[in-house]
């Protein structure tokens, strides 16, 4: 998603002149272009992303619409404080712009994962924070940020390829109707049980946009119907996609129903490998995944 | 400076000094030490430095009474607005609130996050091309903050001569002196060697104050100002100790601490 992002950047450069952006120190081999547009507009913070924030904050308090970029632990929890109160309390258009949240930085190791982010800051006053799903997805999402007044964060990671049609870019999509459970997903990790035997049926929905503000009628009755419910995402539980999505639901359900997560657990092994790696130790791909599904759904 | 003005100066901070040790002492709060240490340089820099649009950035926000008494002063806030600090229902809080006051863009109140403020205000107004200058008031413990240190580097890095840094050098923080807890000095070398014209003042003299401010106007740099002053300056009974930090007035401290204003005032004014 990084190629699509920092083309809508540029894309978006000519019709925003109060676009910013702001990278602490990253961006080789993908930046150049957006910095060549951007000129003076472009800064390069250093590696110090407490003042990138804070400065960013200011920026937007100024009229500026800054996008603030690194690697996603480095800008979303090391500067966490300065997000929570020179972003969000004062409801400020700061673009925070994450890349490879999850396990997508692979074997580079447990400090270049985030699997706390969407969590740590969907609680965040004001706060949207945007999953793309597939790559194409950046362009509509950089656009719904562009023109949001307040405070975002985007998720960027190498996007899914499934095997039929997504509808364009939205907080809810449904993928595709079944009838023996249903799934929600966030993020790519989703393509795993899309491109998987068990997809065909399943009713599958992604969903891309936190914090949730209510569901589709169509998802709760499916839910109501089936019975089932799996849901994915390469992030704590505790935290992501399970933990909300279960409260949301909880005063719509008309019947009991059966819950698998499927969450990124840490690193049970202590060991590092690429991301499809450790997707496949937290069950969220390969066999383990597989043995969940077919455990669940028998 | 004229003795006009330094007079002026010296009434004005008499008034914000008398404003918010009522505040305290109706609030019954502490960080009275906090406001007393910075009442020259917030005076100082409201009235005899900043034009009407420039901001101050108050990163030792647990002197938010100084800060209030300087806007009651100037119209900003009004009198009755004063006398909600502190209580239920007021925008008032012990530190700068958020989006609230006029002359307050940023809630401060968590160490470290001024000088990046400031930083990010002097480079918009850099890009915007106006003439803009932000002051930022930091403590001097807070420079513990790495963040402080990010800040300086941008500020340095970019060259923005539109900030101007003023540290309340008061040698005390939370829970002990400075150099006890986490050695700053020589604190203008550091600061120096960021990349800063570093100027020290005497941070309860306005004619010190005013060699600094005529200091700095030449400077190519951007502007550090050690504020050399006394946590406390008045309250004779806890001055120069962390008590002040935390204690409220009681009757007898808030007669002596107000005698003592008032005596400096006296000092000061026949000095002129």
């Amino acid at each position: 998603m990084r190629v699509e992002f920092a083309d809508s950047m540029i894309k978006q450069f000519d019709e925003h002149p109060s676009l910013a952006f702001i990278t602490g120190d990253l961006g080789y081999m993908a930046l150049e272009k957006v910095q060549e547009k951007y000129g003076e507009r472009f800064i390069n913070a250093g590696v110090a992303e407490q003042n990138m924030v804070t400065v960013a904050a200011v920026m937007a308090h100024e009229g500026f619409v800054p996008f603030v970029y690194s690697i996603s632990p480095f800008v979303t929890l090391r500067p966490y404080e300065q997000i929570r109160n020179d972003v969000c309390l004062h409801n400020l258009p700061v673009k925070i712009v994450g890349n490879g949240g999850g396990y997508g930085y692979g074997i580079m190791g447990a400090t270049h994962h985030n699997i706390e982010d969407i969590g740590a800051l969907r609680v965040l006053p004001n706060m949207k924070v945007y999953v793309p799903f597939t790559a194409n997805d950046v362009y509509d999402a950089v656009n719904q940020m562009v023109a949001d007044k307040s405070p975002n964060y985007i998720r960027l990671n190498m996007g899914a390829k499934v095997p039929y049609n997504v509808a364009p870019f939205a907080q809810w999509r449904k993928l595709k109707s079944g009838n023996k459970g249903v799934v929600v997903g966030t993020g790519p990790v989703l393509e795993n049980i899309c491109n998987s035997a068990w997809a065909e049926d399943l009713e599958i929905w992604v969903l891309s946009v936190f914090p949730i503000v209510d569901l589709p009628a169509e998802l709760i009755a499916a839910v109501n119907r089936t019975q089932k419910l799996i849901t994915i995402e390469e992030h704590s539980g505790e935290c992501g996609l399970r933990e909300t999505l279960s409260y949301h639901l909880m005063n719509e359900l008309s019947t009991p129903i059966k819950m698998l997560s499927l969450a990124a657990n840490g690193y049970p092994s202590g060991k590092y490998g690429d991301q499809k790696w450790h997707q496949a130790e937290n069950n969220l791909g390969g066999e383990g995944l597989n043995n969940q599904l077919e455990n669940f759904l028998k | 400076m004229e003795s006009q003005q330094h007079k002026d100066l010296l009434d004005k901070a008499l008034s914000i000094k008398k404003r918010f040790l009522g505040m305290y002492k109706s609030a019954n709060a502490g960080h009275v030490g906090c406001s007393l240490s910075v009442a020259e340089v917030i005076t100082f820099v409201r009235f005899a430095w900043m034009k009407e649009d420039d901001e101050i950035i108050l990163s030792k926000g647990h002197a938010a009474a100084s800060l209030y008494s300087v806007l009651a002063e100037d119209g900003t806030l009004s009198e009755d607005d004063i006398k909600t600090f502190y209580k239920n229902d007021t925008h008032l809080a012990a530190h700068p609130p958020v989006n609230k006051v006029k002359r307050i863009p940023f809630a401060t109140g968590s160490l470290g996050h001024g000088l990046s403020l400031a930083a990010g205000f002097g480079i918009s107004h850099k890009l915007k091309k106006n003439s803009k200058t932000t002051f930022c008031i930091t403590s001097d413990g807070e420079i513990n903050e790495g963040s402080t240190w990010e800040a300086a580097l941008f500020i340095a890095h970019h060259n923005l001569t539109n900030v101007v840094w003023l540290v309340d050098r008061n040698k005390l923080q939370g829970y002990g002196r400075t150099e006890d807890v986490m050695k700053l000095d020589p604190l203008d070398k550091k600061i120096e060697a960021f990349g800063f014209h570093v100027i020290i003042a005497e941070g309860h003299n306005f004619a010190s104050l005013t060699q600094a401010k005529e200091e700095a106007l030449k400077s190519n740099k951007p502007v550090a100002i050690i504020c050399n002053t006394t946590k406390g300056k008045g309250w004779t009974t806890y001055e120069d100790k962390v008590d002040c930090h935390y204690l409220p007035m009681k009757d007898d401290q808030y007669d002596i601490v107000q005698r003592e204003i008032e005596a400096f005032y006296n000092k000061a004014l026949s000095s002129i």
